[in-house]
């Protein structure tokens, strides 16, 4: 795709966000018209009447404006997050889950629900147990004689199922009436109860490492390209390598605190975006971010819309992601020969 | 104060090794301007090692390498990519990258962490493009495109590096007849037009004796003669290196190296 082709593409993609972001808002039991969301919105900035219920005004501020936007900060955390592990390991079928944060969270979250701990307890825990998991994958994989991306895929293989007995473990001592629903929803993923000040404590974080991520995007290309020819190219693929994952996985660990284990997305995601955009992540990183939360926002409407009951977000992540992964597998299978 | 080298690559009594296994010993040549220096030796010879020693991917245990008569140890990883290239001896493709811009990562040596290649860049890339015919193919996915363009593509990307030397592990490994020497003339016209100094490894001692100036005969990780092609490659030389009886056969001008018939 040419260059200048690629500007307006994205400016699409992000009024689509706005449009998607619009829609969530309309959404649900309680449906909205646009044009009085759009009213409710611009009566908090401009003073004008308000003609409508209260009710309204709860409906879009506390409840379902936080929960989209939450949406599509997760999704365009992992999607972004699945495009850079892409690029690093050169390899488009790994994503950040694949050196454990996700169980290594969802361990955190468990106990931290065990324990009876409070909604920013539980992430803090998530946060906290997920990171520690990354870090053991990593130290695991540097004692390991063999460097290589195998070596460290795989130590995040050992430590996932580690940490996946664990959270078994959780699950069998949990109550069975009471917590153990709740660590069995969460483990599932859901923003349903999603406040203004949990979106804020993810903002905080995720937004400055998408940034940096899309300031360092070049280097993906680079990196791409294995690591011998990366340091022929003046570049220290360890170094770069250590500030990408970190970024990652924060952003990747504070989505899952945020809003549970919700797989998929960073497969699915970049490979839609490559589709559109083609491989280089100078178009590939904005594309992935803009995609992801329009995917995620999609994902968590239908989530909340479809039955009488939410639908737990990873249900539907998974059964939308593999089948269309499976197709983009199919089709592109030319491509990675 | 040492006076100024004239040239461009000079190798002191270079050594290598992995773990126990001595890969390179005690090896030294200087490669100047306008050159193009081909090493030949068997398998396992060690001359991949001695390219990649020069290209500072790997640290040798003894010796220096001089850079325009700079020590390579006391140069960083983005001064080292910006004074030598490399187009390495096989490429696996992770994604279809469009041609042009496998060429521009070539810039990535005078750009920052943070910057992203700007007009500027993307004119020396296309200058190298247009340099090796490869323009036609620039939006093209480099993944749909023949060995022999690949290879060119990955010497285009070397050449927008704008690094004085250029180092090629076996540049024709994959190619047919016709891309073999359509490569190596253009490594050969970079030398000339462009001063470069290229240094490659070659696997028939023929590629050295048509597009080389001068030949290295590396065995056992040692340098065991240097001079011109027909000072070098001669059927002696060649017998020995190989351990199998060779002829040079010559019309005069030209020299043809084959597998002798049975001694």
């Amino acid at each position: 795709m040419k260059r200048r082709r690629f500007l307006p593409t994205l400016l699409l993609m992000w009024v689509g966000v706005l449009v998607v972001l619009l829609a969530s808002l309309c959404l649900g039991r309680y449906p909205i018209t646009p044009q009085t969301v759009l009213r409710v919105l611009v009566s908090r900035f401009v003073p004008i009447a308000r003609t409508w219920d209260p009710t309204v005004d709860t409906v879009v501020w506390q409840v379902r404006l936080p929960r989209a936007l939450a949406a599509a900060l997760v999704g365009a955390a992992l999607a972004s997050g699945g495009a850079v592990f892409q690029g690093l390991f050169h390899n488009p079928l790994v994503s950040p889950y694949v050196l454990g944060v996700s169980s290594g969270a969802g361990f955190g979250a468990a106990v931290a629900i065990l324990l009876g701990a409070s909604a920013a307890v539980t992430q803090a825990s998530a946060f906290a147990t997920g990171a520690v998991a990354v870090s053991l994958t990593w130290l695991i994989a540097r004692s390991g004689r063999d460097r290589s991306h195998v070596t460290l895929v795989l130590a995040g293989f050992v430590v996932g199922s580690l940490f996946s007995s664990l959270v078994a473990g959780a699950q069998y001592v949990a109550d069975p009436s009471t917590k153990l629903p709740q660590i069995v929803f969460w483990l599932m993923g859901s923003l349903a109860s999603v406040q203004w000040s949990d979106l804020l404590r993810a903002v905080v974080v995720i937004v400055p490492c998408l940034v940096a991520i899309t300031v360092l995007r070049w280097k993906l290309n680079i990196l791409s390209m294995g690591d011998d020819e990366a340091r022929s190219l003046g570049e220290n693929p360890a170094v770069m390598r250590v500030v990408l994952i970190g970024l990652t996985t924060m952003t990747t660990a504070v989505s899952v605190a945020l809003s549970g284990v919700i797989g998929w997305v960073g497969l699915v995601v970049p490979h839609l975006a490559r589709g559109i955009v083609g491989p280089d992540s100078r178009r590939l990183i904005p594309a992935s971010i803009a995609l992801g939360a329009i995917y995620m926002m999609i994902i968590d409407d239908v989530a909340r819309t479809l039955t009488m009951a939410e639908i737990p977000l990873g249900i539907l992540t998974g059964i939308v992601g593999a089948p269309v992964f499976a197709l983009l597998l199919r089709r592109s299978r030319s491509d990675w020969d | 104060m040492e006076q100024a080298r004239p040239s461009v690559v000079d190798i002191q009594g270079l050594g290598f090794s992995y773990g126990e296994a001595r890969i390179l010993h005690d090896l030294t040549m200087a490669v100047g301007p306008h050159e193009v220096f081909a090493i030949v030796g068997p398998n396992a010879a060690g001359k991949t090692t001695l390219l990649r020693c020069v290209e500072r991917v790997l640290s040798p245990r003894a010796g220096t390498i001089y850079i325009d008569g700079r020590d390579l140890k006391s140069l960083s990883a983005r001064d080292v990519s910006r004074r030598v290239a490399s187009v390495p001896q096989s490429h696996t493709p992770a994604f279809p990258y469009a041609v042009q811009d496998i060429v521009l990562m070539g810039r990535n040596p005078h750009l920052g962490a943070a910057s992203q290649p700007g007009p500027h860049d993307v004119t020396v890339a296309q200058e190298a493009m247009d340099e090796l015919g490869i323009r036609a193919i620039a939006a093209r996915p480099y993944t749909q495109i023949s060995g022999g363009q690949l290879q060119l593509v990955l010497l285009a990307r070397a050449l927008a590096q704008e690094a004085q030397v250029l180092l090629l592990d076996e540049p024709t490994a994959h190619l047919d007849f016709r891309n073999r020497h359509l490569v190596l003339g253009r490594i050969r016209d970079l030398a000339v037009r462009r001063g470069l100094t290229v240094i490659m490894t070659v696997h028939d001692p023929n590629d050295a004796m048509q597009y080389a100036d001068r030949v290295g005969l590396v065995s056992g990780g040692a340098l065991v003669a240097l001079g011109t092609p027909q000072e070098v490659l001669t059927a002696d030389n060649l017998g020995q290196l190989y351990g199998m009886p060779i002829e040079v056969l010559t019309d005069g001008t030209r020299h043809v190296i084959v597998a002798g018939i049975g001694s």
